[in-house]
């Protein structure tokens, strides 16, 4: 079992305000036409709350039966401006990853909105299936690198 | 869902057979061995070897079809070193993570575009 800690940063540019940019993020409506499980998954869960305290969950099953479920809690929600929040990753209902993340929405020049998405994570290494399939092997293989590094030394 | 990309992380079965193939030979094995303490040139791996240079190289060639071993030449020296087979796993992971969420940014500016049509200047990533 092991933590991999990864950050990183996703920025985009969109013509549309930050206002309207907020909306997307806050309206259900708009938010599920991005924010969504593929098309063809089955067992779908979905509901937001959106505001400080509140949560998000979305969760469905892939077609290889996998089960995935994605909640947060909002910490802090400035409209049109930012929005803080947490988030659990699940893969068939074994805990995979934590990740704190922040989304600001920042006004440029031409009006439209410079969006900054700022991830920190925390990822679980003791995968379940399917990842922990190939994650067997390299354990496997760690094992016989073990063995065979004694075999010649002894 | 952020998960769906972890699926390509599923090794191939025939990366095992390649990998228990290529171990099943003393020698493969003593320069398997070899390589957990570190990497090592060419001649390194065949001097404790009671074979000839050309079969050193075809053991090497075995060992990095099989995915185990790979190998770099800077300018005389081949240097040869494992492969770091669970880094390669979980950074495969990490980078699935980020692109889904970069799909789905991609997805809101296409949203943004049919909720609030405008039509001056350009999106830029």
């Amino acid at each position: 079992m092991s933590i991999r800690q990864h950050d990183f940063t996703i920025e985009r540019r969109f013509r549309q305000t930050p206002e309207q940019t907020f909306h997307a993020f806050a309206d259900p409506d708009l938010r599920q036409r991005w924010f969504r499980v593929p098309d063809g998954w089955t067992d779908t869960e979905w509901s937001l709350d959106f505001r400080v305290g509140g949560g998000e969950l979305n969760a469905g099953r892939d077609d290889g039966g996998n089960h995935h479920l994605f909640r947060s809690r909002f910490h802090d929600i400035v409209e049109s401006e930012r929005i803080v929040f947490a988030y659990d990753m699940l893969l068939d209902r074994r805990l995979t990853s934590v990740s704190l993340t922040t989304i600001e929405l920042r006004r440029d020049r031409a009006g439209g909105t410079h969006l900054i998405f700022t991830e920190h994570g925390a990822f679980l290494d003791d995968l379940e299936d399917p990842a922990e399939r190939e994650h067997g092997t390299d354990l496997l293989l760690d094992g016989l690198e073990a063995f065979l590094a004694n075999e010649v030394s002894a | 869902m952020l998960c769906y990309g972890l699926r390509v992380a599923i090794a191939a079965p025939q990366q095992l057979d390649d990998a228990f193939h290529a171990l099943a030979d003393s020698n493969r094995r003593a320069i398997v061995a070899r390589l957990t303490r570190g990497a090592a040139s060419v001649s390194e791996l065949a001097a404790p070897l009671d074979v000839s240079l050309p079969t050193v190289l075809q053991h090497l060639d075995v060992l990095q079809r099989s995915g185990l071993v790979r190998s770099e030449k800077v300018g005389r020296v081949r240097t040869c070193r494992l492969e770091p087979g669970p880094m390669r796993a979980i950074e495969r992971w990490i980078a699935d993570h980020r692109g889904i969420w970069e799909r789905r940014l991609d997805l809101l500016g296409d949203v943004l575009d049919d909720a609030f049509p405008t039509t001056k200047g350009h999106r830029s990533k």
